[in-house]
C-alpha cells in the first residue's frame, strides 16, 4: 500500500468530512422516513436524481445558480414528495413491509428510467465560476489545506438544514405530531392526529432535503439518470450504520462515510473506492443492524 | 412427483417446442430466448421469493457469477463450455449458500434482506468492474465459434430448445419442490416463521436450501446469456437490472406459483415490445412501463388468478 | 408414574425485570399439568423457555433426566416436546389441511403420508369439514383447534398447550375439553396454561401456581383453590382473610 504524506491524508480526511455532510443530508431524509413511516425507501436515489436534474433544468433552462434553486425547489420537492407519499405508496403498500420494498422499487424504476428516456444517458454538468474555486485552510506543520469552495458552502448549508429540522422537529406542533406518530401510531391516531397526513408531510420533508442535497452537489458534481444509485447505497450503510431512523446517527455517519470514501479512493484508488462503503454496509447488517450508535432493540 | 402433478408443465414444453418448427424469423426467436432466460433467472429468485418470502433484490449477484464462470472458465482456461456452464450453476449455488448463511444466520428478514443481498450483488459488480481477471471494464468476449461442441450453434432454434429444455426442467424443479417436505416446510416458514419452528421446521437450514437452489437456477440463466450473447461486462451481469427482472416476473405473474414467473417475464417483455414498436425505441421506457405494471400489480393485486389455478391443480 | 419434563431454579431477567424467579416444578409422565397463576405471572415466558424460544438466564430444563436447556425449538420437536402459542399463529395463506400437514411432515417425509395423518389428527380435533378452508377464514375456536391440530400432528410426547381456551365462549370450552381429555388418553402427556379455571379443575391432575415469576402452591386442583396463598396471589393481599371472615359470618 501506498503511503502518503500527513498533509495529503489530512486533505482528503477534510474533504471527506466536507462530502460526507452532504451524504449526510440525503441520508437525512431517509432516515426520517424510516424513523416515522417504518419504511425502507428505494425511490430515494432516484428522487435525488430527480431533483439534481431539476436543478440542472432550473439552472440551463432559467439561469438560475443552483444555490438560488434551493428556494423554488424546496418546496416544490416538498409538494412532490406529498404527494406520491399519500397516492402512490400510501395506498399501494397496504400496510405491508414488503409491498412498500415493491412499491418504491417500482417508483425508482419508473423515474429512472424517464429521466434516461428525456435526457439519455449524457452526463450533464453546470458551469458556475466558483466550482473549481479552493479555500486556503492553513496547517501549521505545512503548506495549507486546498478545499473546494463548492464543498465547503453544502458542509455548511447541511448543518443549517440538519439545525432548521430539529428546530422544526421539536418546536412547532407539526413536528410534535411527527414524533408522536414514529413513537406510536396508534396512540397517535386516537389522540386526533392524522397519520397519513403526517406520513406524507415527513416523506415530503425527506424529499424536500433531497432537493437541498441537489443543489448542493451540483456545482461540483455532474448527473446522469444513474446518478442517484451511486448515493443511494452510500445512504443506506450511514443510515444502517447511524442506526435506522436517528437523525443525529444520519449525520454523524454521513461524516464517517465521507472520510472512510475518501480514505478508500486514496489508497485503493477510484474504481474501488466505493467497495470500502459497500463491505461496511455488509459488516453492520450482518453485526450490528441496529447501528453503530444506536442501541440495541 | 406424478406424471399427474407434472403434465401441466410438460405440456406447456410441448407445445412451446413446436415454435421454431412455426416461427423462421430471428428476431422473434431472439426475443423467445431472451425471454426464456429471464423466466430462468425469474423461477430461481420464485423459490426464494415466492416460496420462501425471502425478497432477494440482488439476485444478480448469483446471474453474474454463473455468467462470468462460464465465460472465464473457457476464455481463460479452455475448459469446454457445458462444463463450464454447469461449473456456473454449481459456483452459484455456492455464493447462494454463503451469502444465505451469512444473512439468515445474523437473522436479517424483510427489508434487512433486501438490502444486504443488493449490497452483495453491488460488491461483486465493482470488483468485475475492476479487477483484470474479469475482463474488467471492458468486459469478457467468449470466441465466436459455431459448433455444437462449443455450446453455440449456427442456427437459434437449437439453442431455443436447450433453454426451453432447461426452464421445463426448472418447471418440474419447482413443481417437485411445491409436493415435497421442504416445499411445504419452505412455504410455512414464509407464513410465520415461529410457528413453524415450533412445528419442528429447521428454518435456518430451509432457507438456506431455498437460496443455493435458488442461486443455482439463477445462475444457469446467467451461463445460458454468456453463452448466447458471448459477451459478459459487469453491468449486464451483477446490475440491478437482472436483478429487478428476476424479481418482477414472479411477482406479476404469481409469486410462489409454478407457472407465475413464466407468465410475467412473457406479460412483460410482450408489453416492452409492444410499446417500442408504438413509440419507437427511446431507452429506458419499456422499464418505465415495468415500474408502472409493478405499482399496479402491487395497487391492486390480481389474486383470482393464481388462486383459481392454484385451487384446481391441488386436487 | 416416571418423570417427563423438569423444570429447575429457571430464572428469566429482562433487562431490570426478572419475569421467572427460580420456578421448579415436574410434569408426570401420562398426566394433565395445569400451569395457572395470574396476568404477568410469566407463565407464557417459562414455556418459552420449556420450548426452546428462549435461554433462561439460570436454571436447566430436563426431559426424562437429560438437560434440553436452551435446545432450539426444532430440535425439541423432533424429540417429542410441541407446543401452541397463547396467539395462534396460523399459515395464514395455506388451507386448514395444510396447515396441520407442515405439523406432520416432521415425521413423514412423503407428501401422501403427511397429508393422511393431518386429516386424521383434524377428525381428532374436530376440523374435518372446514380442511378446504383458507386458516385465516376461521373463526377463533376454529383457529385455536388448528393451533391444536398442527401441534399434534408433530407426533408429541408431550405437549405444551398455551390457553387454547382463552376467548372461547362456554359452549366451545364444553366441546374443547375431551378433545384435550382424549389427547392424554392416546398416551400424550400434557402441560397447559389455561385461565379457565371450569377446565382447570375438569382436566388436570396437578396444578402449579406461578405468581410474580414464583411457584407459589402446587397440588390437585381442589386443593390449590383452597390455599390461601394463591387467593390472596390472584385477589390480592388480604383477600383470604376476608373471604374467609364473610364466609364465617
Amino acid at each position: 500500500m501506498n503511503s502518503f504524506p500527513p498533509e495529503i491524508v489530512l486533505e482528503a480526511v477534510a474533504n471527506g468530512l466536507l462530502t460526507g455532510a452532504v451524504y449526510g443530508l440525503v441520508a437525512l431524509g431517509l432516515t426520517l422516513v424510516y424513523g416515522v413511516l417504518h419504511i425502507i425507501n428505494f425511490a430515494h436515489g432516484a428522487l435525488l436524481t430527480l431533483a439534481m436534474y431539476a436543478a440542472w433544468v432550473a439552472w440551463a433552462a432559467f439561469g438560475l445558480d443552483p444555490y438560488v434553486a434551493i428556494i423554488p425547489l424546496v418546496p416544490i420537492f416538498f409538494a412532490a414528495g406529498y404527494a406520491v407519499q399519500r397516492l402512490v405508496i400510501g395506498p399501494a403498500s397496504r400496510g405491508d413491509d414488503q409491498n412498500i420494498l415493491l412499491v418504491t422499487l417500482g417508483l425508482s424504476i419508473v423515474l429512472e428510467n424517464a429521466m434516461l428516456a428525456i435526457f439519455r444517458s449524457d452526463t450533464l454538468s453546470v458551469q458556475v465560476d466558483y466550482a473549481m474555486e479552493v479555500v486556503e485552510a492553513p496547517l501549521f506543520f505545512s503548506a495549507p489545506m486546498l478545499l473546494s469552495f463548492p464543498r465547503l458552502v453544502g458542509f455548511g448549508v447541511a448543518f443549517l438544514v440538519a439545525g432548521v429540522l430539529f428546530v422544526l422537529l421539536t418546536m412547532t406542533d407539526t413536528g410534535r405530531a411527527i414524533r408522536a406518530v414514529a413513537k406510536e401510531r396508534t396512540g397517535a391516531a386516537l389522540s386526533g392526529i392524522d397519520v397519513a397526513h403526517i406520513y406524507a408531510v415527513t416523506f415530503g420533508i425527506g424529499t424536500a432535503c433531497l432537493a437541498v442535497a441537489a443543489c448542493l452537489l451540483l456545482p461540483s458534481f455532474y448527473v446522469n439518470p444513474r446518478v442517484g444509485n451511486a448515493f443511494v447505497l452510500v445512504a443506506f450503510t450511514i443510515v444502517v450504520m447511524g442506526g435506522m431512523g436517528s437523525v443525529p446517527g444520519a449525520l454523524l455517519g454521513g461524516l464517517v462515510i465521507g472520510v472512510v470514501e475518501s480514505l478508500s479512493g486514496l489508497y485503493l484508488g477510484d474504481s474501488l473506492g466505493q467497495l470500502g462503503i459497500f463491505v461496511i454496509f455488509i459488516l453492520v447488517l450482518l453485526f450490528r443492524p441496529t447501528g453503530l450508535f444506536g442501541a440495541r432493540a | 412427483m406424478t406424471l399427474r402433478d407434472a403434465w401441466p408443465v410438460l405440456a406447456f414444453g410441448l407445445v412451446a417446442a413446436l415454435l421454431p418448427a412455426f416461427v423462421t424469423a430471428g428476431t422473434l426467436l431472439n426475443f423467445a430466448i431472451f425471454t426464456l432466460i429471464l423466466c430462468l433467472a425469474a423461477q430461481g429468485w420464485n423459490i426464494l421469493g415466492g416460496y420462501g418470502g425471502q425478497y432477494s433484490f440482488g439476485h444478480a449477484a448469483f446471474f453474474g457469477t454463473g455468467a462470468y464462470c462460464a465465460g472465464i472458465l473457457q476464455v481463460r482456461y479452455g475448459v469446454n463450455p457445458y462444463v463450464t456452464f454447469l461449473a456456473g450453476i454449481a459456483l452459484a449455488a455456492a455464493v447462494g449458500a454463503v451469502i444465505g448463511f451469512l444473512s439468515f444466520r445474523s437473522g436479517l428478514r424483510g427489508s434487512y434482506f433486501a438490502l444486504v443481498t443488493l449490497a452483495f450483488a453491488e460488491v461483486f459488480r465493482v470488483l468485475a468492474n475492476a479487477v483484470p481477471f474479469t475482463g474488467g471494464a471492458a468486459g469478457l468476449l467468449i470466441p465466436l465459434d459455431a459448433r455444437p461442441v462449443n455450446f453455440q450453434f449456427g442456427e437459434r432454434g437449437s439453442f431455443y430448445l436447450i433453454v426451453l429444455a432447461l426452464v421445463v426442467l426448472a418447471l418440474l424443479l419447482t413443481r417437485a419442490l411445491e409436493r415435497s417436505r421442504l416445499g411445504a416446510q419452505l412455504v410455512a416458514v414464509r407464513e410465520n416463521e415461529e410457528a413453524a419452528r415450533a412445528l419442528g421446521v429447521d428454518a435456518l437450514r430451509v432457507k438456506l436450501a431455498a437460496i443455493t437452489l435458488s442461486a443455482g437456477i439463477t445462475g444457469a440463466a446467467g451461463g445460458l446469456y454468456a453463452q448466447y450473447f458471448l459477451y459478459v461486462d459487469s453491468t449486464i451481469a451483477y446490475g440491478t437490472w437482472i436483478s429487478v427482472e428476476a424479481l418482477l416476473a414472479p411477482i406479476i405473474g404469481g409469486a410462489g406459483t409454478v407457472f407465475g414467473p413464466v407468465v410475467g417475464a412473457i406479460v412483460l417483455h410482450s408489453l416492452a415490445e409492444a410499446t417500442r414498436s408504438l413509440v419507437g425505441r427511446i431507452p429506458g421506457i419499456d422499464l418505465v412501463i415495468y415500474g408502472i405494471v409493478l405499482i399496479l400489480v402491487v395497487r391492486f393485486p390480481p389474486r383470482r388468478l393464481p388462486a383459481l389455478i392454484r385451487a384446481r391443480w391441488r386436487r | 408414574m416416571s418423570t417427563m419434563l423438569q423444570v429447575q431454579g429457571v430464572s428469566m431477567r429482562f433487562g431490570g425485570l426478572l419475569a421467572v424467579a427460580d420456578a421448579s416444578f415436574e410434569v408426570a409422565e401420562g398426566s394433565i399439568t395445569g400451569l395457572i397463576g395470574p396476568n404477568g405471572a410469566g407463565k407464557t415466558t417459562l414455556f418459552a423457555i420449556v420450548s426452546g424460544f428462549q435461554k433462561p438466564s439460570s436454571g436447566q430444563v430436563l426431559w426424562r433426566g437429560e438437560d434440553i436447556t436452551g435446545r432450539k425449538p426444532h430440535l425439541l420437536a423432533r424429540q417429542g416436546l410441541s407446543r401452541t402459542f397463547q396467539i395462534v399463529q396460523p399459515f395464514a395463506g395455506l388451507s386448514v389441511r395444510e396447515n396441520i400437514a407442515v405439523g406432520a411432515f416432521l415425521r413423514h417425509k412423503r407428501r401422501a403420508e403427511a397429508i393422511a395423518v393431518a386429516e386424521r389428527v383434524a377428525e381428532q380435533v374436530g376440523l374435518t369439514a372446514e380442511l378446504d378452508k383458507p386458516a385465516a377464514a376461521l373463526t377463533v375456536s376454529g383457529r385455536k383447534r388448528v393451533e391444536l391440530g398442527k401441534a399434534l400432528a408433530t407426533g408429541p410426547r408431550l405437549l405444551l398447550l398455551d390457553e387454547v381456551l382463552a376467548g372461547l365462549n362456554p359452549s366451545e370450552v364444553r366441546d374443547i375439553v375431551p378433545v384435550v381429555r382424549g389427547i392424554r388418553d392416546s398416551g400424550v402427556t400434557v402441560l397447559m396454561i389455561e385461565h379457565v379455571m371450569q377446565a382447570v379443575m375438569n382436566l388436570c391432575d396437578r396444578v402449579h401456581v406461578l405468581a410474580q415469576g414464583r411457584i407459589i402452591a402446587n397440588g390437585t386442583p381442589a386443593q390449590v383453590v383452597a390455599n390461601p396463598a394463591v387467593v390472596e396471589a390472584y385477589l390480592g393481599h388480604g383477600a383470604a382473610t376476608r373471604l374467609a371472615g364473610r364466609a364465617d359470618a
